[in-house]
């Protein structure tokens, strides 16, 4: 299953084949896998630790499913740059404001949506850190990595909502 | 009491400081800041600083470890340093392409060419 030793796994009802877990205490991370996907769902508090289990949930998920290398690497990179953007530049570490986070894992893509309660923003205000006059600056990468790693990318709900898929396809280099 | 491992292992050739990365993933907040503390120690501490930093062990790093490392470039630029990146893999140099920060540190694909670099 790909999941740590300290969570407790139960076998669905029903009809069977799935396995369904909830992280460990005090994460509500929920998590439900079949052979054909795997669900995840978190709410998150305005904290990096607390952002830990479910990227690790996920990446251990992908990596079990037959993800490629580049494949993991993106989906590790760009889950670690929204959900950074989530909590520092969205939320701005306020401990009444959450992130919300889902995903649904396949063998042929992982599907990762997430939100959070700040102010949003205009994504077409970001300025081109690639360009020769922000190349030096510290900061403002992390959107650009994001869409330059996964298949797509969606912004909703004034910039708080992203959804980003990455499908699981051998020698797919990033956007250049 | 517990000793935190130090996320770098330093060396030194001439008066080159040679930097390794001891963890494989620079992701961390408090890892990158601690990385940039020392980085900026050995910046410090000499008036014409020549830093090389070997990315051998590292697998991933995020966007915040890019503004760490523009960061030690500009402080050593300030002193008329010299700063050379090597070893670094290639899924981790394409992050630096697509950031188009290869254009901005000077990358050499081993340790012998960048050390060689410091005297051109």
């Amino acid at each position: 299953m790909g999941l740590s030793g300290s969570k407790r796994a139960t076998r669905a009802a029903g009809r069977g084949g799935g396995t369904a877990a909830r992280g460990a205490s005090g994460t509500g991370l929920a998590m439900r896998s079949t052979a054909a996907a795997s669900r995840f769902q978190c709410t998150l508090a305005s904290d990096y630790a607390a952002s830990r289990e479910i990227q690790k949930a996920i990446l251990n998920d992908i990596t079990r499913r037959g993800f490629n290398g580049q494949s993991v690497f993106a989906v590790q990179l760009a889950l670690e740059e929204a959900l950074i953007n989530a909590i520092k530049h969205g939320n701005r570490f306020a401990a009444h404001k959450k992130v919300q986070v889902q995903a649904k894992v396949t063998n042929r893509q992982a599907e990762i949506i997430i939100e959070d309660e700040g102010n949003g923003f205009d994504r077409a205000c970001v300025p081109d850190p690639t360009l020769l006059e922000n190349l030096e600056k510290c900061c403002g990468r992390g959107i650009l990595l994001i869409e330059s790693y996964m298949s797509s990318v969606q912004w909703s709900h004034e910039g708080r909502r992203l959804r980003m898929v990455k499908k699981n396809e051998a020698d797919v280099l990033p956007r250049r | 009491m517990a000793v935190t491992p130090s996320s770098v292992l330093i060396t030194r050739q001439e008066d080159i400081r040679i930097v390794e990365f001891t963890h494989n993933k620079i992701l961390d907040e408090a890892n990158i800041a601690d990385i940039g503390a020392q980085l900026g120690t050995l910046v410090d501490e000499t008036p014409d600083p020549k830093l090389l930093l070997d990315f051998a062990n590292v697998d991933h790093l995020s966007s915040a470890a890019l503004g760490m490392l523009i960061n030690v470039n500009n402080r050593i630029r300030g002193k008329n340093g010299k700063l050379r990146l090597t070893n670094i893999k290639p899924q981790i140099f394409e992050v630096f392409v697509i950031t188009k920060l290869n254009k901005l540190f000077r990358i050499f694909p081993n340790r012998t060419e960048a050390l060689g670099s410091f005297e051109q």
